[in-house]
């Protein structure tokens, strides 16, 4: 069979979906982010709901993330769209709402909008996208960021004793009875991607129901603050972020907690 | 066996951050020795062992990646 006839629509298998606009993004090559949104993308696209949907955008590398999502977007304050997003849902509790957030974003400003919106039991879904690092600042270090690891303001490695130790915060939420649907993916393989959007997808199914907050955190790579390049900075993230930051579900619906976060800390 | 799939590479769109290397099991990419407008080497197809598995375009951050399959 020739080559060309392969290249035709009727064979067209993946292009990127119309949830996502057709503009370039901003993010540095291999970036965690760019497929993070992709997944999320095509969770809406394949639920058909980009006409029922309202994004909040954070603040953070991420933050011109409603230029990228092709549904209506709010941007909200430092670590405020949980509760911009609660305000949204509540106006219009018919419409999908979530908020895209980062780990400096959701962990460490906006801690306090996150556990309050997520104990209240909020029909949103956060998407928390963790590198353990504020990456669009130049690599500072964030409340995930791994004991030892280096970050741009703790040179020789994060010291527990005067640094404190990472907070997780993902399995901090979910022993708050508010949230229905928690769970940590990552999205740097293509097995990976596809569970990070059924885990997306499930959870704006969950919302459709009413039944409670719900969060899906991807833990991401960050080439640049890291100081790695894309593939190897994957490769240290699966040596290094997945023994502490361990994938898999946390909160699932009718079993309660299914892991205490404790292996491996 | 003749060729199953096919892919279409955006090359200006595209980093080259060769997280697509990774993801293809059959080794049909590699990196350009030219560079695109942005400066980036782009991904480039080599031979034609594809299946049109899609993992290339399901991790590339940039979406770059269009895949095709006979059915």
């Amino acid at each position: 069979m020739a080559e060309q006839s392969i290249i035709s629509p009727e064979n067209l298998v993946y292009k990127k979906t119309d949830v996502m606009t057709d503009r370039e993004l901003h993010y540095c090559p291999g970036c965690g982010h760019g497929t993070a949104h992709r997944m999320l993308a095509e969770a809406i696209d394949e639920l058909g709901i980009q006409s029922e949907t309202i994004g909040v955008a954070p603040v953070g590398c991420s933050v011109l993330a409603y230029y990228y999502l092709n549904v209506d977007m709010q941007e909200a304050a430092h670590g405020r769209a949980p509760a911009v997003a609660t305000g949204i849902k509540r106006v219009f509790p018919e419409k999908y709402v979530f908020t895209y957030q980062g780990d400096g974003d959701l962990a460490a400003i906006g801690t306090a909008e996150t556990i309050h919106a997520c104990n209240r039991g909020e029909n949103i879904l956060i998407v928390f996208i963790n590198n353990g690092i504020y990456g669009m600042t130049g690599g500072q270090m964030a409340p995930t960021t791994l004991p030892g690891m280096k970050s741009s303001t703790c040179p020789m490695g994060r010291d527990v004793l005067t640094m404190g130790n990472p907070l997780k915060i993902t399995e901090l939420v979910a022993q708050l009875p508010g949230t229905y649907y928690v769970t940590r993916q990552s999205v740097h393989t293509p097995g990976n991607a596809r569970k990070a959007k059924r885990a997306m997808k499930k959870a704006l199914e969950y919302q459709k129901e009413n039944k409670g907050a719900c969060l899906v955190e991807v833990v991401s790579n960050c080439p640049s603050g890291w100081k790695m390049n894309p593939v190897d900075s994957n490769k240290w993230m699966e040596e290094n972020m997945f023994p502490f930051y361990q994938l898999g579900d946390i909160k699932v619906p009718g079993k309660g907690l299914v892991s205490d976060g404790k292996n491996g800390s | 066996m003749a060729a199953k799939g096919d892919i279409i590479i955006d090359i200006e769109r595209c980093k080259g951050c060769q997280v697509c290397l990774d993801a293809c099991p059959k080794d049909v990419l590699e990196m350009s020795r030219k560079v695109n407008a942005k400066g980036y080497q782009y991904t480039v197809k080599v031979n034609s062992d594809c299946t049109g598995c899609a993992n290339c375009a399901i991790v590339c951050p940039d979406a770059v990646i269009s895949v095709y399959r006979v059915k």
